[in-house]
């Protein structure tokens, strides 16, 4: 199954490298990954999006835990959490399809962040599930072009 | 020795560091990257500095210095190709958790990433076979950055460490200050085992009625030798060893059933198979141990002792893990546990009706020469009181079933990796650092092939290293997979026609040689190279050409499933 995992890493070149490499020499799958600073500008934080059944996984978290840059590591999916992603996509256009587009936005809470004669770029935020589902409607338009995030996440509340 | 608070260049920062980490021998080959390294090591007199004729001879040296005395090997090396030589052996010592430092010359950090001349990115290359490396990018960092990768290296699991020294930070200068500590806060090994796991491992034990012990590299890592040995004795539980962890209990004793898996002994598979409770100590559950894995010591609970929660649960699923020392997870159990009370006699009969039925054992001709014999014959010379480094190859697992190890540190070999060519450097680090047992390397005549060169350390520094070849002109354990499994298609294996006279190379490098062809001449051999010692001694033991390794499960089969002799015998001539 589908598993997020939030690791806390050293944030020194090469750990992603470091990280990455891991999954691919133990052939864990990799499905997204994404890293970013924190509050401390020594520490970054990485999600992880893996899939595998429970040995599996509980051997990608010793396997992270292990590497000498990660702090500490957090399998997310069983605690409170949110989970986002963000969806860049550009869109053709054409008169007949503009308020339909502007409509199916309107829906998921989309933004426009630029229009053209003949195409339209959309930002929408949501769960990896939501941004699966906003990219299936908008293909009937014509995708130009689309750049996802990879999902980021944290812990809900205080813990 | 200079003071913490002097000012220093980036050099002699290095050698002050070293001496704090008290390194008495480096292993290294000079080169540009390293010209100021080596302008500070001339006026250096108390670490000394050991020249090899390849990298890849360096880190074998340092692995087997490591091994067999137990503090880490050190190595210097320049960039770009003085670093790549170096792959092989830190991979083998990543595999053998070995404890070992590379130090690798950069070229100068302006430069670095522009394809310069000698430029090497090592610290991307061997990312995936060190425990970690570094990079030091200002000469402000390299005391903390040398501090912590002996650190790391020799603590927890240990493993190789590699730092990455720019030409320019060597040179650069600023005030000495040496980390009295190391706080790292990524890596905090679990030392002590749990309480309660302990406890219950405690009750697992006194329950069993053929609990078997099985034991790894990690008990010799550990110290806990003594401590196992108590633990078998009063429980009366019988003793089986990986290749890396022979010596760690007595061969000798009656409770030690040798080494188990694919060369292992019959009766220790079996024993394996037919177990209750099976308690791995220090050991990894190695596809070579194992074999299939579902068939796989089915009978058995399974308690998992190791201080690298990576190898719990990796290939075996286990009942009860126990994460920590093995040291302290075999004295809490001897803590925990009353004398047994269980009488375990009809479990080691049973062991032992499977030892009479298919012993180790071999044939003597009068004038042919068999490597077990000869094995034996340097077991029964040395009475187990030496230091044994092996090549890797038919040789390697006849050492491991004949050569009766009764210390810890006294077998040093190639497991994990399997490197060919790593006998002959490995000893001569053993030498360096072993100077009170003989040194001996059993050896094949396709791996000492692959770092010959090394001869003239040996001969420079007059190590008094015993070179056994057992010479069967064959790419030996190669041959026998073809023979077993690839229909006799002995593709590239035989080296009758090209291998050169052993003899003669050896006094082309100055080293005394001799050659045996009986196991009368041999015994002889064995006794003259042991007492010669004023230097190294290759005897080259023309062995019978086409013996095979028995017993044998094939790879993939199950343990309890052993090949005890040639197919078809007519191979044999
Ligand atoms: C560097 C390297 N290359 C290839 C191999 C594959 N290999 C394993 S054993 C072996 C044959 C070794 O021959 P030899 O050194 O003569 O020892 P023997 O088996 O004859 O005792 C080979 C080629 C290896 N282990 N290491
Ligand atoms: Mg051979």
């Amino acid at each position: 199954m589908k598993h997020l995992i939030s690791v806390l890493v050293e944030n020194k070149f090469g750990t992603l490298n470091r990280v990455a490499a891991m999954f691919s020499a133990r052939g864990f799958n990799l499905e997204s990954i994404s890293i970013g600073e924190t509050e401390d500008p020594e520490v970054s934080r990485m999600t992880i999006v893996t899939r595998g059944e429970d040995r599996i996984i509980s051997q990608v978290l010793k396997q992270l835990n292990r590497l000498v840059d990660t702090i500490k590591v957090t399998d997310l999916t069983h605690q409170p959490h949110v989970e986002r992603e963000l969806l860049l996509m550009s869109l053709k256009l054409s008169k007949s399809t503009q308020h339909e587009i502007f409509e199916l936005s309107n829906v998921f809470k989309g933004k426009v962040v630029d229009i053209k004669q003949k195409s339209i770029t959309i930002e929408v935020i949501g769960s990896p599930d939501k941004i699966n589902t906003a990219i299936d409607m908008f293909r009937p338009f014509g995708i130009r072009e689309l750049a996802r995030s990879g999902a980021v996440a944290i812990h809900r509340g205080d813990s | 020795m200079h003071q913490p608070g002097q000012k220093l260049n980036g050099s002699e920062i290095f050698f002050e560091c070293l001496r704090r980490e008290h390194v008495d021998y480096i292993f290294g080959y000079p080169g540009g990257s390293l010209l100021k390294v080596y302008e500070t090591l001339h006026d250096v007199e108390d670490i000394k500095h050991i020249l090899v004729r390849h990298e890849q001879g360096a880190t074998h040296m340092a692995e087997g210095y490591a091994r067999a005395t137990g503090r880490p090997g050190v190595v210097l090396v320049t960039s770009g190709p003085g670093a790549t030589n170096t792959v092989t052996g830190i991979a083998n010592a990543y595999m053998d958790s070995t404890p070992m430092v590379v130090f690798t010359g950069q070229v100068p950090s302006t430069l670095i990433g522009n394809d310069a001349f000698q430029e090497a990115d090592i610290v991307g290359i061997t990312r995936p076979i060190t425990k970690h490396n570094f990079l030091v990018k200002d000469v402000r960092d390299l005391a903390s950055t040398i501090r912590k990768a002996f650190y790391l290296a020799t603590t927890g699991r240990p493993g190789p460490v590699l730092v990455d020294m720019p030409k320019d930070v060597l040179a650069a200068e600023c005030v000495f200050e040496w980390p009295e500590s190391v706080d790292i806060r990524g890596f905090k090994p679990t030392f002590k085992c749990h309480a309660n796991q302990v406890s219950k491992a405690a009750k697992m034990i006194s329950k069993a009625k053929r609990p078997l012990l099985y034991v790894g590299g990690g008990v010799v890592t550990a110290g806990a030798s003594e401590a196992l040995l108590k633990l078998a004795a009063e429980q009366q539980i019988p003793v089986t060893m990986t290749l890396q962890g022979l010596g760690a209990f007595p061969g000798d004793h009656p409770l030690s059933m040798g080494m188990l898996g694919m060369h292992g002994t019959f009766w220790a598979n079996q024993a394996v198979s037919n177990c209750d409770l099976l308690i791995a100590v220090g050991a990894r559950f190695d596809d070579r141990v194992t074999g299939k894995i579902d068939t796989f010591a089915t009978q058995a609970l399974k308690i998992h002792n190791d201080i690298d929660p990576t190898n719990v649960d990796k290939n075996v699923k286990v009942d009860l893990p126990v994460v920590g020392d093995s040291k302290d997870f075999v004295e809490s159990l001897l803590n925990e546990l009353p004398k047994t009370k269980e009488d375990r006699s009809a479990w080691l009969a049973e062991i032992e009706a499977w030892r009479r039925q298919c012993p180790l054992d071999y044939t003597v001709e009068k004038d042919s020469l068999k490597t077990e014999f000869v094995i034996d014959e340097i077991s029964r010379q040395t009475k187990g009181h030496a230091v044994i480094v092996t090549d890797v190859g038919q040789h390697q697992m006849w050492t491991s079933q004949y050569y009766k190890f009764t210390e810890p540190r006294s077998i040093v070999t190639s497991g994990g990796l399997g490197t060919m060519g790593f006998g002959l450097p490995a000893t001569i680090g053993a030498a360096f650092g072993v100077t009170d047992r003989p040194v001996i390397t059993i050896c094949g005549d396709g791996g000492l092939m692959m770092n010959i060169q090394e001869l003239v350390t040996a001969v420079y520094h007059k190590l008094p290293i015993k070179i056994f070849l057992m010479n069967n002109s064959y790419l030996g354990m190669v041959r026998q997979w073809q023979e077993l499994f690839h229909k006799e298609k002995y593709s590239f294996t035989d080296l009758e026609a090209s291998n050169p006279d052993f003899v003669k190379v050896a006094e082309a490098f100055g080293c005394r040689a001799t050659s045996a062809d009986n196991p009368e001449a041999a015994r002889k051999a064995i006794s003259d190279a042991l007492a010669y010692n004023d230097g190294p001694m290759l005897v080259d033991f023309r062995v019978v050409r086409k013996d095979m390794v028995f017993p044998m499960v094939p790879a993939g089969g199950s343990i309890s499933d052993m090949l005890l002799a040639r197919l078809n015998p007519k191979t044999m001539v």
